[in-house]
């Protein structure tokens, strides 16, 4: 049968192949923004990604802050918007506002 | 998160149990919350978050001056489905897509078996056995497509007693009067029946199986996000 909570069942497959695992989540948004808070992506080692946190804007500023974050452990909090610095890099065309909370998944190894 | 947070949500979740995971932003430190748990941290969390949990709705609060993000995770959607009848094979496969977990229930398993829909849970039982094991939540929709009162009645019956959020019924404009008529001589008031929907799907000119569910899973999408659908939409 079909899995659902298809993207935490995607990292709990990932982790049971004993790979870092990373996961970003909407947190909150400003205005207009593509994903509600609370949509998901998973990272792995790998940098295999399931699940998306916006329209496909920001998704490869978060995979580079989710590789350090399987790293070293640490959770990233991540803001992205127009007036944003790094708005050329990772901004959000629509307008909006969204922050992105990074954590790793499994016990620090 | 840990890998024991992770199983936990995986394992709540699959038995349609609402997860709260609250996750103090600065250090990462994450706590489930729920009612049986008696922590000072998850009765001030509880507590601050009443209303998030009525909505369902995830979010960041403060908690002496932390930053926490609630996240709120309800129950997979889910469609039920009585009749594994033609119509029933596109829409399992769009409601699939749109994230429902799809059960089909038909006696007939010439008609409900997993050749003619893979990967999908099928009961082969009668709809008013089947849908008493089944929990009839408010993030359940339950659509009849037989036209069969034996089997559609049952399954309506037992929807229209529960707080599933959709109930459709396939079926002409004259099918659905005389289950009307039925449903009234079975003592469900006017306002219980107007919950129905039928003939089912939004007015897109269906014609063919595929088309046809495109618009029953297009209905219960606009119902399940409080769309009002009018002739100006």
């Amino acid at each position: 049968m079909k899995q659902f909570d298809d993207i935490l069942n995607k990292a709990k497959l990932w982790r049971k192949k004993n790979k870092s695992v990373a996961l970003a989540t909407v947190i909150s948004t400003w205005g207009s923004s593509p994903r509600p808070v609370g949509s998901q992506m998973v990272i792995s080692e790998d940098l295999d990604i399931f699940g998306s946190v916006s329209g496909g804007c920001i998704e490869s500023s978060v995979i580079i802050a989710a590789k350090e974050t399987m790293k070293t452990g640490k959770p990233k909090l991540l803001k992205y918007g127009v007036s944003n610095s790094e708005a050329w890099e990772a901004g959000l065309t629509c307008g909006g506002k969204v922050q992105v909370f990074v954590e790793k998944i499994g016990d620090n190894d | 998160m840990k890998d024991k947070t992770l199983n936990l949500i995986l394992s709540e979740k699959s038995k349609r149990k609402t997860v709260i995971v609250a996750t103090e932003i600065n250090s990462g430190k994450q706590v489930i919350i729920n009612e049986t748990i008696n922590s000072d941290i998850n009765n001030k969390i509880l507590i601050a978050i009443r209303n998030n949990i009525i909505h369902g709705k995830s979010e960041v609060v403060e908690i002496e001056k932390k930053k926490w993000f609630i996240n709120i995770s309800l129950p997979p959607l889910r469609l039920i489905t009585v009749g594994a009848v033609h119509i029933a094979q596109p829409l399992a496969e769009v409601a699939t897509i749109c994230g429902y977990e799809v059960i089909i229930i038909d006696p007939r398993a010439a008609f409900g078996n997993n050749q003619r829909f893979p990967d999908i849970k099928i009961i082969n039982d009668w709809p008013e056995v089947a849908l008493n094991d089944l929990q009839l939540d408010n993030r359940t929709a339950v659509v009849t497509l037989t036209h069969d009162p034996k089997l559609d009645d049952s399954a309506l019956n037992a929807a229209l007693k529960s707080d599933v959020f959709y109930i459709g019924s396939l079926g002409s404009k004259k099918t659905h009067n005389a289950r009307i008529q039925r449903l009234k001589i079975a003592n469900f008031t006017d306002a219980e029946i107007s919950k129905i929907h039928g003939p089912v799907g939004l007015s897109i000119g269906a014609k063919s199986p595929q088309e046809i569910a495109i618009s029953i899973i297009s209905e219960i999408i606009s119902n399940r996000n409080n769309f009002e659908n009018n002739e100006d939409n």
